[in-house]
């Protein structure tokens, strides 16, 4: 029941990709999800496309799992290319589906398109998939310092990030023993209208909330009683580094990019 | 025993201006090194009295003092240091992700540098016998390893003081006796004072003294021997006795007097034996 509860889909492993500083990967993949939009030939979509396999490559998760966890954004990809088929009407006419033109442009369009989110989301999924999520709570905590300056709540916001994924097991659990519970007092989950399931998740949402405010209520007291008077003056037991590999990572990453702006068009 | 670590003078608490005094005058002591057992009813006051211990609440009339110092808004951090508290709930007060994390949150809001930090932990787990469990989540531990995780995340910060306030009280036997064995061999080892609250009897037989509240007041404070040889009094105010004290007191009442008072199964083997020597 345990693997019920893993949170995202991050996959253990000691994979390169696996030890870098999650705050590198978090900016390689910012920086690449712009660079993807400078792409405008054969050769610099083909430059990505590698750079994204190896990277994909190099974490040692099989490329099957990788794209099993690209399911649901499959049908965009394919509703992008037959959207950009039917509509594009640029260059020669190709060939005739049920005397249906499609142009060339039509097709080189919807490909690189594709292409482009393919990679775009192939690529994100490879930080969940190599990150644990306490991990992109301290990057996104780490990156984010500079808003201090700004007032915007920093600290609070990784706090509450890291308490959710603290509870989010424990509250996984306790729905499903409320819902046995309800179940058990004849409440019908599965069967009826819209109307009639909607109304039997109330039994099971409201205890659910009235138990998570009282425990938000003792968390809170127990964390005061352990001394915990905000982010000032706190020191931290996670600790991240940027070393060497992730200088080297840099580097690749800005070869790359200055290849792609050399052989576009 | 040396001098005393905290002292309520006469603490009168309520939760409210037109709520009723939930504790009335409130007074005593607890020196170094002493184990205090805290029981009495329902609704007694005890956790209160706890809340009160660590500034978690302050007294509208009467002082606290740890270590001499007067519980308020400026010292609440101070006291905190030297104070720590378990809950009841072991859920509801595990704040970290990971068991590490867990017994860190304390020294994190402490700054303490992480060197010192680890070594800290290490300490801590290997106390409470945790240690191999650094990276388990919180929902891969039974309740009573999660009660041992927030004894550990106390003990790193080595406070003066240890409040179990009905830590035991979720955990089933075989959690419980973990509880106790491990409380058992801190006290042991460091040089703290505990407070435990507690419903379960067999527990108090452990402590040096017994603090019985009722109704807002500290109704006796005595040795848990005087305290049990009080049944019937303790049964009016809602109170029951450990199983061995019953059963010597049924003993006694068929005319097997013991010498004295028995406190646990040992004990009682021990009177028995001697009652049959000596007939
Ligand atoms: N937050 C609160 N607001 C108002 N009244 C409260 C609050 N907490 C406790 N009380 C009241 O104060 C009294 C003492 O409560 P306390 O929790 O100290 O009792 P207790 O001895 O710990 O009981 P138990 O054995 O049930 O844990 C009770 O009558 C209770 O209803
Ligand atoms: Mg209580």
């Amino acid at each position: 029941m345990n693997n019920a509860f893993i949170i995202g889909q991050y996959v253990p492993g000691e994979s390169i990709v696996h030890r870098l500083d999650p705050r590198t990967k978090m900016i390689i993949i910012f920086l690449f999800v712009i660079v993807v939009f400078f792409a405008n030939s054969v050769w610099s979509y083909g430059l990505l496309t590698v750079f994204s396999l190896l990277c994909a490559l190099t974490t040692r998760i099989h490329f099957s799992y990788i794209l099993k966890g690209l399911t649901p954004v499959w049908f965009l990809i394919v509703f992008t290319l037959l959207l950009h088929l039917i509509v594009t009407k640029e260059g020669d006419v190709l060939f005739r589906v049920f005397s249906y033109p499609i142009y060339s442009g039509a097709v080189a369009q919807g490909a690189a398109i594709s292409l482009r989110f393919f990679l775009l989301i192939m690529v994100t999924s490879l930080l969940t998939l190599t990150t644990t999520p306490i991990e992109i709570t301290d990057a996104i905590e780490s990156l984010l310092q500079p808003l201090k300056k700004v007032k915007f709540p920093v600290h609070e916001l990784a706090l509450m990030m890291s308490i959710s994924l603290r509870f989010i097991p424990t509250l996984m659990q306790e729905t499903e023993k409320i819902s046995k519970a309800q179940a058990s007092r004849g409440v019908d989950f599965r069967t009826g209208t819209a109307k009639e399931r909607i109304q039997a998740v109330v039994p099971l949402l409201v205890p659910l909330f009235i138990s998570a405010f009282k425990r938000a209520e003792e968390l809170a007291m127990a964390m005061e009683a352990r001394g915990y008077q905000g982010g000032e003056g706190r020191t931290k037991l996670r600790e991240l580094k940027t070393g060497r590999l992730d200088i080297s990572v840099y580097a690749l990453f800005a070869v790359v990019v200055i290849l792609l702006f050399i052989i576009r068009d | 025993m040396g001098k005393n670590v905290l002292k309520f003078e006469h603490v009168w608490f309520r939760y409210g201006e037109d709520l009723p005094w939930v504790l009335q005058d409130v007074s005593f002591e607890i020196s170094r090194s002493e184990w205090v057992a805290v029981i009495g009813h329902n609704g007694s006051g005890k956790s209160t009295i706890a809340k009160l211990m660590n500034g978690l609440l302050f007294p509208q009339k009467g002082k606290i003092l740890i270590n001499g110092l007067e519980i308020n808004e400026e010292t609440i951090w101070d006291i905190r240091k030297q104070v720590g508290m378990v809950f009841q709930n072991p859920d509801n007060q595990f704040v970290g992700t990971t068991v590490r994390d867990d017994v860190a949150f304390g020294l994190e809001n402490r700054g303490i540098p992480r060197e010192e930090m680890i070594k800290r932990l290490k300490d801590s787990l290997a106390a409470v016998r945790m240690e191999g469990y650094e990276l388990h989540e919180p929902h891969r531990l039974s309740g009573g390893q999660k009660q041992r995780v927030a004894i550990a995340g106390v003990l790193a910060v080595s406070p003066q003081i240890i409040i179990l306030d009905e830590a035991t009280a979720m955990l089933d036997p075989n959690g419980r006796k973990e509880i106790i064995e491990t409380v058992k061999t801190v006290k042991e080892q460091d040089d703290v004072s505990l407070v435990t609250i507690t419903h379960d009897l067999n527990e108090v037989t452990l402590a040096d003294r017994v603090l019985v509240m009722n109704e807002g007041k500290v109704w006796m404070e005595a040795s848990p021997k005087d305290i049990f040889a009080k049944r019937d009094e303790l049964k009016e105010i809602g109170l029951d006795i450990p199983f061995v004290t019953k059963l010597a007191a049924e003993l006694t009442d068929r005319d097997v007097i013991l010498d004295s008072e028995p406190l646990n199964h040992d004990e009682l083997l021990e009177e028995l034996w001697r009652f049959h020597l000596n007939r």
